[in-house]
């Protein structure tokens, strides 16, 4: 037997040196991220000059020169335009969006009814905010309650006419509760539409088949302007005399039908990516078509294509600003139609208006895409080829 | 032998209402009925409704005086020409928004996608609060937000802004320089023509050598001296008959130029800059898309960081990007149908009034419907012969 020396083996780990002085610190990112080469410099230089151009004068105008409270025009207008704000002044003209502020949430409601929408908010904060956090349990309650109780009572509240409470004409609805009660009916009738209508389009049955197809394909190739002039114009032609739709449903009718192509088509994404095999295995199982898809495909495919469901939402809940064209007033709606007031009317006003609007959609759109993200993330099982 | 018999025997059924095939054709059948009772109650309320409201039906009001004026229109146009004509005139307005708007927001939208990928922490992050404002918002408000919130309060006509190159800004609109093409100006055009084709043929051909003999020919060079060259050569052969009107300031007005409306302005700004920022996500899932192997390979086999984006990643990128690029020009198509909401006269503008004025509701959203359905299928056409054109052509 060779007798090892081991004596000039380690005994201890040694320690780490630091990372050399050129690699670390706010120097070395600055060079990494900033000047790496001479284009990249003058490429700094020049988005540096972009922020430096552009960032002060939003600053200055929404909050430093911005005027956040006032009774009417004149305190957002110059000396010129019949104000008091000096010559030469820009701003932004938060007292004009502070006046209007219960407008631009319920529009027309009547203010001695406005506990009514306030209430059904309130309900709807109340069960969306567990169903969005997916520690709370009773997930399967919280649904129920969400998408069928709550909007019964909602309709309820909403419209009145029954259990003492006075009847509201849905012209009198307007902003944020038209976009918000037209998105929510409208996610909630165009994914199970949608779904259905992906599901006939890969279907073998042909009739079945073409039907989905022409629907998808011609609801997708026309703008929603046109959908909605359909639906506005062409629904009162379709039903018998003395029979018409409220124009709120008829939008309702439209921009669901609308978004339903869309989630079709990608909802059929999903259905292409799940492999034969789960088909064949959920035959092999004795499984009916309808369980099959339920308990076996769905799930999977639904989560492969929660982006693209979002986005649709996103979309939809965009596109719902377009009902001003068939004369109702959403958010966006309402904020134009109170430009033309005459006590507000001044070179900031329309600014204002649209830029606390923007902020409003952003919001909601941008939590939506973030919300997806979180959830793409947390059901991401690692499955991913 | 008896077991074979056995096997082939037809597997018994419970009832044949468990029959796939019959529950199939049950289910059509159904749906058939159920569709052809549909359509025919609504064609017998559609009947009844036009009786009653006493309209004819069918396309012969298309012939009939329009009576409305348009306000922007490419070609002749006037309150005495037809509903036909009027339909005409706003589809061609949708085309020319719809095909500018393109044109731009592929150049914004490719320019911040590559930014978004940018080495550069401050680019990148510019790109990225671009894409995260245009994204979340609705395109309608944008282009309220162009019209009333920055073109209204552009200065008086009195007070226009001046630009560059005789160009003026104000209330009504941007004015630039018109070019009046003189006497001769038509050869101009035939040089241009002829350039064109000729750097064409010298691609072809250079193409063609590199790939026998591996030289290598400057076609840059060539094609832009042929396609700028030309023209310029028939400008001074023909004595110059090319002029600018230029727009000049009055008491009121600008007389002169040529005006583009704060509606067109507004409504193509707007559409651009909404689609660049969906595109820009396009293009930078696409770059992303090329592995980064290519890239590495390229760089072993000595090709410079430039040649290397242009032989290498942008031909493999366009073949992710090409497809949601097609639906992205649709969907500014489409959106240009918003027109109407600020007044531009578009299709969906001028057949709405057309709609209105003669009561034809039906006709009018039907030839809506078949002309947007056609520029989508063109669209889409034109896409995916260009998507053939560029995929990956396996050996």
């Amino acid at each position: 037997m060779q007798e090892h020396d081991m004596s000039w083996v380690r005994t201890e780990m040694a320690l780490a040196q630091p990372a050399p002085a050129g690699v670390t610190g706010l120097g070395a990112w600055v060079r990494k991220n900033l000047i790496a080469s001479a284009g990249d410099t003058i490429l700094t230089i020049a988005g540096i000059a972009l922020v430096a151009m552009i960032l002060p004068q939003i600053i200055n105008w929404a909050f430093i020169n911005a005027v956040w409270t006032g009774a009417d025009r004149t305190v957002c207008a110059t000396v010129a335009q019949g104000g008091i704000q000096p010559d030469g002044w820009t701003g932004a003209c938060w007292a004009f969006v502070n006046a209007k502020f219960g407008q631009f949430m319920v529009g027309r409601y009547p203010i001695e009814e406005r506990w009514r929408p306030i209430l059904v908010a309130i309900l709807f904060v109340a069960l969306l905010v567990p169903m969005l956090i997916p520690k709370v349990p009773r997930k399967g309650l919280n649904a129920v309650l969400l998408f069928f109780a709550l909007p019964i009572v909602a309709f309820v509240l909403l419209v009145g006419g029954m259990f003492g409470l006075p009847h509201v004409e849905t012209s009198l609805w307007g902003g944020l509760l038209v976009t918000l009660s037209l998105s929510f009916v409208g996610i909630a009738v165009s994914l199970p539409l949608g779904i259905v209508l992906a599901l006939g389009r890969r279907s073998k049955m042909p009739i079945i088949k073409t039907l989905c197809v022409v629907f998808i394909e011609t609801v997708r190739g026309i703008p929603l302007i046109t959908v909605l002039f359909f639906a506005s114009v062409m629904l009162p032609l379709f039903l018998p005399e003395g029979v018409s739709f409220d124009k709120f449903l008829r939008a309702l009718i439209g921009v669901s039908l609308f978004s339903a192509a869309y989630m079709a088509e990608v909802v059929r994404g999903g259905l292409q990516a799940i492999p034969k095999g789960q088909y064949e295995g959920a035959d092999s199982l004795g499984l009916g078509y309808w369980q099959k898809m339920y308990f076996i495909v769905m799930p999977q495919a639904l989560k492969l294509v929660i982006p693209g469901i979002v986005n649709t939402f996103i979309g939809m809940f965009k596109d719902t600003s377009l009902v001003i064209i068939i004369s109702m007033f959403d958010l966006l709606g309402i904020v134009k139609q109170n430009f033309s007031d005459p006590n507000w009317a001044t070179a900031q006003t329309a600014r204002s208006g649209l830029i606390f609007a923007a902020f409003v959609f952003w919001l909601f759109c941008f939590g939506m895409s973030r919300y997806s993200m979180f959830t793409e993330r947390r059901l991401d099982t690692g499955h991913k080829r | 032998m008896a077991s074979q018999e056995v096997l082939r025997e037809e597997p018994s059924r419970g009832s044949f209402i468990n029959d796939p095939k019959v529950r199939g054709i049950f289910f059509q059948a159904l749906v058939v009925v159920v569709l052809v009772a549909g359509v025919w109650w609504i064609a017998h309320n559609v009947i009844a409704n036009l009786t009653r409201l006493h309209i004819a039906s069918g396309f012969g009001f298309l012939k009939g005086r329009a009576g409305f004026d348009i306000s922007e229109s490419a070609i002749a146009y006037s309150s005495d020409s037809t509903y036909g004509r009027a339909i005409l005139v706003g589809f061609l307005n949708t085309v020319i928004v719809a095909i500018v708007g393109i044109i731009t927001a592929t150049i914004i939208g490719f320019i911040v996608g590559i930014g978004r990928l940018s080495q550069n922490w401050l680019i990148r992050k510019i790109c990225t609060v671009y894409v995260e404002v245009f994204r979340n918002i609705p395109p309608l408000l944008v282009i309220f937000f162009w019209y009333s919130g920055v073109l209204a309060v552009l200065p008086a006509p009195r007070d226009s802004i001046n630009l560059p190159f005789g160009s003026f800004l104000n209330q009504r609109g941007f004015y630039f320089p018109r070019a009046v093409w003189g006497d001769g100006s038509w050869l101009i055009f035939v040089a241009l023509l002829v350039g064109i084709a000729m750097a064409w043929f010298v691609a072809r051909k250079a193409r063609q050598r590199q790939m026998a003999t591996g030289q290598q020919f400057p076609v840059f060079w060539t094609s832009a001296a042929l396609i700028v060259g030309l023209p310029l050569l028939a400008y001074a052969l023909s004595g110059f008959p090319l002029t600018f009107d230029y727009p000049k300031q009055s008491t009121f007005n600008l007389t002169g130029g040529f005006q583009v409306r704060p509606e067109f302005l507004s409504l193509y700004l707007a559409l651009s800059c909404y689609t660049a920022a969906f595109i820009a996500e396009i293009v930078r899932a696409g770059i992303r898309g090329v592995s980064k192997g290519q890239t590495e390979a390229a760089g072993a086999l000595g090709l410079r960081p430039g040649s290397i984006l242009r032989l290498v990643v942008v031909p493999q990128a366009m073949r992710i990007v090409i497809p949601p690029l097609t639906s992205q020009y649709l969907n500014l198509t489409k959106n240009s149908s918003l027109a109407i909401a600020i007044g531009y006269p578009d299709l969906t503008a001028t057949a709405g009034t057309v709609l209105n004025q003669t009561g034809q509701a039906v006709e009018g959203v039907v030839i809506m419907m078949v002309i947007y359905l056609a520029i989508s299928l063109l669209t889409s056409l034109v896409m995916n012969w260009f998507n053939a054109k560029m995929a990956l052509v396996e050996r």
